[in-house]
C-alpha cells in the first residue's frame, strides 16, 4: 500500500478531517483530552532532594550542639524581643526616611537644573561611596567635629543653636546614619524606575496640561513602581541586617541582644540560632508583603493574563494585537 | 461650508501660527510655517515622512519650543506673554494651563496602562480642570459610549485592540472639552482592518463642529472629512486649499509626486 489510495479515500470517509489520515481515531486525537507524560526523571529528582532534606533537617533537630531547648527558652525572652523591636523600628523608620529622601534626590538627578543635579549627585556619591560603619561612627561622634549645631543665616546672625551632645544620642545617630545611607541607594533605585517608564507617558500627561509633579505622582511613579518594588524589598532586607552594625554605637539591636546573652551564658550557637530564626521569620513576612505590592502594581498586566485564560479566542486575538 | 473655506476673514482664528521655525541642533525642521485655523475647521496635514508634521503639532501644544515666530491659540500666545512691550516666557504651570485647552491623540495611543478605560478618560478632567468626580464619570461614560466602548469601561488598555485603544484615546482627548483637537497619524499604528473604526469616529467628530488638526496619510479621510488640506514638505507648507483643489488638482510638483504614490 502506498500513500496514494489514502489521499483519495480520506475526503470520502471523513470530509472534515485532514487529508492523509484515515480518520477513525480523530476523536482521540483531540488535544483537549491529552494526558501529560509521567516525568520520571523529575519525580526521581524530587524524591532524592526530599530524602536528603528530611535527613538533614532531622539531623539538625536531633543534634544536641544546636541546643534547641535553649533556643526555645530564649526565643521570646524580654532581651531578645526588645532587641527585635529596636531592629524592626530602626529598619522601618530609616527605610521610610530613606524612601522619602530618595525620591526627591532621584528627581533631582534627572532634573535639567544643574544645581539640583549637582547636589543630588554629590549626596549619592558620598553616602554610597563610604562604608556605612564609618558613617555611623562619624554621626555618633559628631560632637567632636561640630560641638554646636546652629541654625543661622550664612555669614550672618545665628537663629538657634543646640549642643551636639544633646542632639546626637545613639538612637538619632543610628537613624540618621542608616536613613541617609538608605536614601542614597533608594535614589538610584527610584531613578532607575522612573527611567524605565516610556517617555511618551510623561509627554502625554503634559500634553493634557498636567503639571510635572502631578504627572509624576499619577502617571509616571505608579508605572515605575513595578521596577522599583523588587530591589526595594532587597534593600529593606539588607537594612534589617545592616541594623546589626549599630551595636558599635551602643544600640541594643537583635544581634547585640543575643550577643549580650551568650556573653553571660556562653551558649553561643543556640543564641545565634535565635537571631537567625527571627531574621528568617521577618524576611519571610516581608517577602509576602512584597509579592502583594508587586501584584498590585502589575494590575494593568496581571489582568491580561487572567483575561486571556477566561475569554473566548476572539478576544485573545485582540490582546495580541494590542501589544503590537 | 463656504464660510469655513475662507476662514480668516470671518472670525478670529482659533489657531494662528506665524513664521514658525524649529531646529534640532543644526537640523532646521520647520522653516517658516504660516497657518490659520478657524473655529470648527477640520484641517488635514499631509506630507512625506520627515517633513516636520509631528514637530509642528508638538510645537502647537509646546511639547517642543519654537526658535522663531509665534503660535497663538484663541488669541493667546503659546509659551509667552507680551507685557509692557516685552515678551516674557511663561512658567511651566502657565504653559500647563494653556495646554489644558487642547486635546491630543498620538500615533502610539499613549494610554495610561495602569489605569482602566474610565480612569484614563477622567484623569485630566478631575486632575487638571477640577471637575467633580461624579460629573467627570458621567461625561466620560457618555464619551466612551460615543466611541462605542461602553462594555470596556473597566478594561485595562492592554486588553483592548489597537483600534479600541485609539478610540479610548479620542474619548480621553474629548473629555477635556478642548478648543482644538490635535491628531498625529492616529491610524498609522493600526492593522488595516482596524483603521476604519477610528476614522469613522473621527468623521463623526468633524461633523459635530470640533476644530481638528489631523496629520494623516489617509487620503480618503482628508477628502471626505477635511475642510482644508495642507501639504507640507521639507519644513514648508507647499500647498493648501480645499480637498478638491489639493487632492484632485495639485499645482506643486512635490504635491503631485506625493499624491502619485497613493494612486
Ligand atoms: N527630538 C528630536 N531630536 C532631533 N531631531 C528630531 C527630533 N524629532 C524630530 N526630529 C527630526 O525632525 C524631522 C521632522 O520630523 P517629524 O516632525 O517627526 O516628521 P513627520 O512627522 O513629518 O514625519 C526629522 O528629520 C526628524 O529626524
Ligand atoms: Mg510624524
Amino acid at each position: 500500500m502506498t500513500d496514494a489510495p489514502h489521499a483519495i479515500a480520506s475526503p470520502v470517509t471523513a470530509p472534515t478531517a485532514a487529508p492523509h489520515r484515515n480518520g477513525s481515531d480523530d476523536a482521540l486525537r483531540d488535544v483537549a483530552g491529552a494526558h501529560l507524560p509521567i516525568p520520571k526523571t523529575k519525580v526521581l529528582l524530587w524524591l532524592v532532594v526530599l530524602l536528603f532534606s528530611c535527613d538533614f533537617l532531622f539531623g539538625v533537630s536531633q543534634n544536641p550542639n544546636f541546643g534547641w531547648p535553649v533556643v526555645a527558652d530564649y526565643f521570646f525572652s524580654r532581651t531578645v524581643l526588645d532587641g527585635l523591636i529596636v531592629t524592626m523600628s530602626l529598619a522601618v523608620v530609616s527605610m521610610i526616611i530613606g524612601v522619602a529622601l530618595g525620591l526627591p534626590i532621584a528627581i533631582g538627578r534627572m532634573s535639567s537644573d544643574p544645581l539640583a543635579r549637582g547636589l543630588s549627585g554629590a549626596f549619592v556619591w558620598f553616602f554610597r561611596g563610604t562604608p556605612l560603619l564609618v558613617q555611623l561612627i562619624l554621626w555618633y561622634n559628631l560632637s567632636i567635629l561640630f560641638p554646636q549645631i546652629s541654625l543661622s543665616i550664612p555669614f550672618g546672625p545665628t537663629l538657634a543653636a543646640w549642643n551636639s551632645n544633646d542632639v546626637i544620642t545613639p538612637l538619632t545617630a543610628a537613624i540618621i546614619g542608616l536613613a541617609l545611607n538608605e536614601a542614597a541607594y533608594m535614589a538610584e533605585i527610584i531613578r532607575g524606575g522612573l527611567l524605565s517608564v516610556e517617555r511618551g507617558q510623561m509627554e502625554t500627561a503634559e500634553a493634557f496640561g498636567m503639571k510635572r509633579m502631578r504627572a509624576l505622582r499619577r502617571i509616571v511613579i505608579p508605572q515605575a513602581m513595578r521596577t522599583i518594588v523588587p530591589p526595594t524589598g532587597n534593600q529593606f532586607i539588607s537594612m534589617i541586617k545592616a541594623t546589626s552594625l549599630v551595636s558599635v554605637i551602643a544600640m541594643a539591636d537583635l544581634l547585640y541582644s543575643v550577643q549580650s546573652i551568650y556573653n553571660r551564658t556562653f551558649e553561643v550557637i543556640p543564641m545565634l540560632m535565635v537571631a537567625v530564626l527571627w531574621y528568617l521569620f521577618i524576611t519571610s513576612v516581608l517577602s509576602v508583603f512584597q509579592s502583594m505590592i508587586e501584584r498590585y502594581y502589575a494590575r494593568g498586566d496581571q489582568q491580561r493574563v487572567v483575561f486571556e485564560k477566561v475569554e473566548t479566542p476572539a478576544v485573545t486575538v485582540e490582546t495580541k494585537e494590542a501589544t503590537q | 461650508m463656504t464660510a469655513l473655506a475662507n476662514p480668516s476673514t470671518q472670525t478670529q482664528p482659533i489657531l494662528r501660527a506665524c513664521n514658525v521655525h524649529k531646529s534640532y541642533g543644526n537640523n532646521e525642521v520647520l522653516k517658516g510655517i504660516d497657518l490659520e485655523i478657524a473655529p470648527s475647521e477640520v484641517v488635514a496635514i499631509l506630507g512625506p515622512s520627515g517633513s516636520g508634521k509631528s514637530t509642528f503639532l508638538r510645537c502647537i501644544n509646546r511639547l517642543e519650543e519654537i526658535n522663531k515666530g509665534f503660535i497663538e491659540v484663541e488669541g493667546e500666545q503659546i509659551g509667552y506673554t507680551l507685557r509692557n512691550g516685552k515678551l516674557l516666557a511663561l512658567t511651566n504651570s502657565q504653559v500647563a494651563a494653556q495646554r489644558s485647552k487642547m486635546g491630543m491623540v498620538f500615533q502610539a495611543f499613549n494610554l495610561y496602562p495602569h489605569m482602566t478605560v474610565l480612569q484614563n478618560v477622567i484623569e485630566a478632567p478631575i486632575g487638571v480642570h477640577g471637575v467633580k468626580r461624579a460629573e467627570a464619570v458621567r461625561v466620560a461614560t457618555e464619551l466612551i459610549a460615543k466611541v462605542g466602548l461602553s462594555d470596556k469601561l473597566n478594561a485595562y488598555p492592554r486588553q483592548l485592540s489597537g483600534g479600541q485603544q485609539q478610540r479610548v484615546a479620542i474619548a480621553r482627548a474629548l473629555a477635556v472639552q478642548p478648543k482644538i483637537l490635535l491628531f498625529d497619524e492616529p491610524t498609522s499604528a493600526l492593522d488595516p482592518e482596524l483603521v476604519g473604526e477610528v476614522l469613522s469616529t473621527m468623521r463623526d467628530l468633524a461633523k459635530q463642529g470640533l476644530t481638528m488638526v489631523v496629520v494623516t496619510h489617509e487620503i480618503g479621510f482628508a477628502r471626505e472629512a477635511a475642510d482644508r488640506v495642507v501639504f507640507m514638505d521639507g519644513g514648508h507648507v507647499v500647498e493648501q486649499g480645499t480637498p478638491d483643489q489639493v487632492l484632485s488638482n495639485p499645482q506643486h510638483p512635490r504635491t503631485k509626486a506625493f499624491l502619485g504614490r497613493f494612486l
